[in-house]
């Protein structure tokens, strides 16, 4: 089964991730990084939560990662897939939609790559991910 | 300070109705206060400790202690979703051992079936909490976000959902004793994976039934325990933990349980190997097997080995669990399941279970739950109750 395009509410943004927000709106997919235990870390904090400094800042990532887990939600009207994807390069997972797919021929472990996807109205487009 | 025999569970009550059309959410907490007491033998005149969680309309105990017409000194309102009610009687026990209070009562109430919520499938919006913009437009729902540990947890220790299933097949055994269950027929490990998938991997029957109802427990100090003419319950552990994301190192693999129940095995001076009734939070059937491997009843990964072939069927297999049918087939009122955990324990610790699923001699036991969700952020509550 193909995936079909699902109607995706905006996020709401405030004041701690609006950068965040603006570069997707540009392209570029940002991860926040902690310039002292030096982790990164998902969703964007201004305080990292793994070692407490505030000296955090953005660094453009490649989009690419592999599933970590997925599921198909298929009693709705549009079957999706919402999936954990981990980001290259590091040990940090994020939650997004695999679209553009087959839904029936996911696997954890796929690599898979950043697209953008539109939300309603004026908001910022989403990371979500396709396959290789 | 421990807990361990500071306070006794002296009333319980799980309230009758899994359909509440005609009745209101405060009056269905009232129900079951009075359902509680009356088990304990106890009025609302003796309480003067009151706690409730999230489902609570209005402000929680302002609200409700306001309705019931309460006279109180102590109240707490932890909300951690459906494993708030185990922590409520650990809370309660610590009030009552540092003198806060002798008689706590901590009730729990919804409505989902009346009010036609699309308990599972629909995504919900926690408003202002700072994940919402980075999770809910991808439509999690409670079951995709169970569907995506058991997903992992079959890539990592190759589980099946034949195993999962028995799960089910398990608390459907006990259900059929269980004149309130709403589903009382015995089904069998095809019927579970044949039966529509919901959610990869998860399967109708994978899942916990919407029920409204409610339930209330009192929990009182030693010396007004043994001045009632009920079985002694004693609490003699207990474990409380919250699992999230840790900042994007998710790991699907394991709950808080894997804290909490350590925590409770400590504190009651026991092991898993001397329980002899579990109540297991079952949400879904891949909650009960991760919880079961993290409370230490098999290692990790072990879970699906170990409820195979009956091993969860009372009088069958080692471990009795969810003895009323649970969440899978007799009642998940308000979608938390914790509170009716606690009572079945409190039941079979009394020797009240249903004679088919009564097990012997049953001394000492676990109630464990979950509430929030195992995908994303969730609390796990452990308690260890004895028969004194």
């Amino acid at each position: 089964m193909i995936a079909e395009k699902r109607t995706m509410p905006a996020p709401t943004i405030d004041p701690e991730t609006q950068e965040y927000w603006s570069a997707i709106e540009a392209g570029k997919f940002l991860l926040r990084y902690c310039n002292a235990c030096e982790a990164p870390h998902y969703y964007p904090r201004t305080i990292c939560p793994h070692c407490g400094s505030d000296d955090t800042e953005f660094k453009e990532a490649s989009g690419k990662g592999i599933i970590y887990s997925y599921s198909v939600m298929r009693r709705v009207p549009v079957p999706y897939a919402i999936a954990y994807v981990t980001l290259e390069g590091t040990d940090i997972s994020m939650m997004t939609n695999i679209v553009e797919c087959d839904l029936d021929d996911l696997h954890v472990g796929q690599e898979v790559k950043m697209v953008f996807s539109e939300t309603e109205g004026d908001g910022p487009p989403l990371p979500t991910f396709t396959p290789v | 300070m421990s807990i361990n025999g500071k306070a006794y569970i002296a009333g319980a009550f799980e309230h009758p109705t899994r359909k509440a059309v005609d009745k209101s959410l405060a009056q269905l907490h009232a129900e079951c206060a009075k359902g509680a007491l009356e088990d304990a033998g106890l009025t609302k005149e003796d309480v003067d400790g009151y706690f409730c969680a999230g489902d609570a309309p209005g402000l929680g105990p302002l609200s409700l202690i306001d309705y019931m017409g309460l006279k109180v000194r102590h109240m707490d309102s932890t909300e951690t979703g459906g494993s708030s009610y185990l922590i409520h009687v650990a809370h309660a026990a610590e009030a009552i051992a540092s003198g806060k209070c002798k008689v706590a009562l901590i009730t729990l109430a919804g409505r989902p079936r009346a009010e036609g919520m699309a308990t599972g499938t629909a995504p919900r919006n926690y408003g202002p909490s700072p994940d919402v913009p980075f999770e809910f437009p991808y439509a999690p729902t409670v079951v995709n976000m169970y569907a995506m540990c058991a997903t992992r947890h079959m890539h990592e220790f190759g589980t099946t959902s034949e195993q999962l299933a028995w799960i089910k097949v398990a608390a459907s055994h006990h259900a059929q004793h269980n004149p309130k269950a709403m589903l009382r027929d015995v089904v069998t490990v095809e019927d579970v994976v044949n039966s529509p998938l919901i959610s990869d991997p998860l399967h109708r029957l994978d899942c916990c039934v919407i029920s409204d109802g409610g339930g209330a427990l009192v929990v009182v100090a030693p010396e007004i325990a043994r001045s009632l003419n009920r079985p002694l319950v004693k609490i003699k552990g207990a474990g409380e933990a919250p699992k999230g994301q840790m900042g994007g190192r998710v790991d699907l693999t394991y709950t808080g349980a894997a804290w909490s129940g350590p925590t409770a095995f400590a504190e009651a001076d026991v092991t898993p190997a001397d329980i002899k009734y579990a109540s297991i939070y079952d949400s879904f059937t891949i909650t009960v097997l991760m919880q079961l491997e993290d409370l230490g009843f098999c290692a990790k990964g072990e879970g699906g080995k170990f409820v195979a072939d009956g091993n969860l069927i009372s009088g069958t297999g080692k471990l009795p669990f969810n003895t009323d049918g649970g969440g899978l087939c007799n009642n998940h009122p308000a979608n938390r399941g914790g509170m009716t955990k606690v009572i079945e324990a409190v039941r079979q610790l009394r020797g009240e279970a249903h004679p088919a699923v009564q097990v012997p001699n049953c001394d000492l036991v676990l109630a464990h739950g979950t509430g929030g969700s195992l995908g994303t952020r969730h609390g796990s509550g452990t308690l260890i109750l004895e028969r004194e």
